[in-house]
């Protein structure tokens, strides 16, 4: 274990260097430009590169364009460089280019609140982009998960060929404080790199993968020609109108990730989401990111109060973890209070799952955290 | 002996998309060409373009080969360049992708002067999509998008990259194939952002409507707007409207951006002193 001081900002970016990434491309917008001054510091010093780019658009696009030559590479915006970088997010779907987008949400919609905490990206992070496909998105709900997520971030980006979410928040981003971070060997060992394939060239077809399977991208410049499309394409990479092709190409998308992670329980061996004092408990409080934080406090004052509360937060928010939801939904039926720093996009999730819109919601939309108070109360009028 | 242009292209690919006469055509040869001058290792060529007619380019060639978003090529490639330094890197993009909706990339591309060799595919026209305006349409032609005539100004191309800080900046049209594939290579050759504005013919979705319908008669038209920059520096300054210089506009040795970031790597692992003003002639 090592103990650290420091933001949750530059724990993201001192994570990517540690997971591999050597490329970082970006552009200056609060609350997430502290990711950009620490690797622009730890990026040169192995190697690697951090530029700012003339805009957030030519940040996503640069970082894109060095994940193909194989460098893992990743970006760090806030809600509105999202909203501008949507369509080479796109690219990175179809064309299947690993990537880790950070996220440091602040207030929106548009320039919003750009110094204040929010929670409103969660939706965006779902569906980012025109089109069908689906998205893989991480949630810090710690300092210490800054960093351990981030790691998983691009582990899941190599493993499945895709652009994932790692969603910090203003309050978590710029929190400065104590950290245990795995030791380095740890990390080292936990490494996920993109299949290769190493047959004759002549042989290649980088988009031939079966159902649910992610494309095996060679690196470019080792000798794989191929050519790299956000148009449909076939198994070559070439560009193609054939409807059944078409229809295999989305549903590999959308499969290799929703139908992957539901048939497996997950997407890689570690925790979708954690628990707290939920085995015994009458009423479950559903938070994620900083908000946990308080949450925590509420089911410690809840409890010494008498009333058994528990928290479930989720920690990969897409795809949501349904399997488990359903269960806390038939075990607390109208007693699951779901509190976040938007009007309830994560609220819309879980009603979908555990088919129920009778339980309790504390949301805030105005830059402010919730307090534990004001969860503790919540809870007390729903008792 | 004939070019063997199978040797470079995806055979199985062909015939292009391109409308019968195109000049893509042309340029694709051309740059080929020049790609054979070069001695290049296709393995370490790359070719990255935009949204467009010109967006096609790409997939024809027999190398690593990126079709990137509408005007982002320059971006793309950046990123492919700094990632891989040894790589040639080739961006094609057209009017409308490097001049319009991609203009902030081209800027900064040749601001930065990073080696890449920018093939600028300039037809005048939104061709792909039915005549639209591109910001280089000549004032006064007719597009789908203003039927009653053009108003906005001609964007000259090369104006904008010499201010920008392209250290190699060349006009030339296909219309003289041996010229184009002589600018390829100069450019091609240079260390440093190369902007290449190519004029082409667009006479399906530029002449039809503005009195060229056939490929001569657009060939023509662009014969008569260019004109080699020796002769257009003897015309005086009313003559040259309207007439565009081609040939080599700017040629000129600066630090280009891969190399220098190779220094701050190297400050950073403590092999030098960090960059400072005085590593610079021009520091303003």
């Amino acid at each position: 274990m090592r103990e650290v001081i420091s933001t949750g900002n530059e724990l993201a970016a001192k994570a990517a260097v540690e997971a591999g990434a050597r490329f970082f491309g970006g552009y200056p917008i609060t609350p997430s430009s502290e990711v950009m001054h620490e690797s622009s510091d730890l990026l040169p010093k192995v190697g690697g590169v951090c530029i700012q780019m003339e805009d957030e658009i030519a940040g996503i696009s640069a970082a894109l364009g060095a994940s193909m030559t194989g460098v893992k590479s990743y970006t760090a915006t806030s809600g509105p460089g999202i909203s501008l970088k949507a369509e080479q997010i796109g690219l990175g779907f179809i064309a299947e280019i690993p990537l880790v987008i950070i996220n440091v949400m602040r207030g929106g919609p548009s320039t919003g609140l750009p110094t204040r905490v929010s929670q409103a990206d969660i939706g965006q992070a779902q569906y980012p982009t025109h089109g069908d496909y689906a998205s893989i998105t991480l949630c810090a709900g710690s300092l210490t998960e800054c960093y351990t997520q981030t790691v998983r971030a691009f582990n899941l980006a190599e493993k499945y060929m895709t652009p994932v979410f790692m969603l910090l928040d203003e309050t978590i981003g710029h929190m400065h404080g104590k950290a245990d971070l795995p030791d380095i060997e740890e990390i080292e060992a936990s490494i996920v790199d993109r299949e290769k394939f190493h047959g004759d060239p002549s042989d290649y077809k980088p988009y031939r993968a079966e159902m649910n399977k992610p494309a095996v991208l060679n690196p470019m410049f080792e000798g794989y020609k191929y050519h790299i499309t956000g148009l449909h394409h076939g198994d070559e990479g070439f560009p193609t109108e054939d409807a059944e092709q078409c229809e295999f190409n989305i549903e590999r998308l959308v499969g290799k990730i929703n139908t992957v992670h539901l048939e497996n329980g997950g997407l890689d061996d570690l925790p979708d989401y954690e628990e707290i004092d939920l085995d015994d408990a009458d009423v479950c409080i559903i938070a994620y990111g900083s908000i946990a934080l308080g949450a925590y406090e509420a089911v410690k004052k809840l409890r010494s109060e008498g009333i058994k509360a528990g928290l479930f937060r989720p920690i990969m928010l897409w795809p949501s973890p349904i399997k488990r939801l359903e269960e806390l939904g038939k075990k607390f039926e109208n007693r699951i209070m779901v509190t976040e720093l938007n009007m309830g996009q994560y609220s819309k999730e879980i009603e979908r799952v555990i088919k129920r819109n009778d339980f309790t919601t504390l949301l805030k939309a105005n830059g402010r955290p919730i307090a534990p108070a004001e969860m503790v109360a919540k809870v007390k009028e729903m008792m | 002996m004939a070019f063997n242009y199978d040797k470079y292209l995806r055979v199985n690919k062909m015939p292009t998309l391109w409308c019968w006469g195109c000049g893509d055509g042309v340029i694709l040869k051309a740059t080929i060409r020049a790609i054979e001058k070069m001695g290049w290792d296709m393995k370490d060529v790359c070719i990255v373009s935009g949204i467009g007619c010109s967006g096609r380019f790409s997939s024809y060639i027999d190398c690593n080969t990126v079709h990137t978003t509408h005007g982002r090529t320059v971006a793309y490639a950046t990123g492919i360049k700094l990632a891989k330094p040894h790589a040639h890197v080739i961006v094609v993009a057209g009017d409308g992708d490097g001049l319009a909706i991609g203009g902030n990339h081209t800027i900064h591309g040749c601001r930065r002067n990073i080696d890449l060799n920018f093939i600028l595919i300039n037809n005048f026209i939104y061709g792909l999509t039915n005549s639209q305006t591109s910001p280089t349409t000549p004032r006064g032609m007719w597009t789908v998008s203003q039927k009653n005539g053009n108003i906005d100004p001609t964007f000259d191309a090369c104006q904008l990259a010499i201010g920008a800080g392209a250290s190699f900046v060349a006009r030339e049209s296909m219309t003289d194939p041996k010229k184009l594939e002589k600018i390829l290579v100069k450019g091609f050759s240079h260390k440093g952002f190369s902007f290449l504005d190519i004029f082409s013919n667009c006479h399906i979705n530029l002449g039809r409507k503005n009195k060229m319908a056939n490929a001569m008669e657009n060939l023509a038209w662009i014969d008569n707007i260019t004109l080699p920059l020796k002769k257009w520096e003897a015309l005086s300054e009313e003559e040259r409207l309207n007439i565009f210089p081609t040939g080599v506009l700017r040629e000129v040795e600066q630090e280009e951006y891969c190399e220098m970031y190779a220094e701050i790597q190297k400050a950073a692992q403590g092999q030098r002193a960090k960059i400072s003003q005085d590593d610079f002639e021009k520091k303003i």
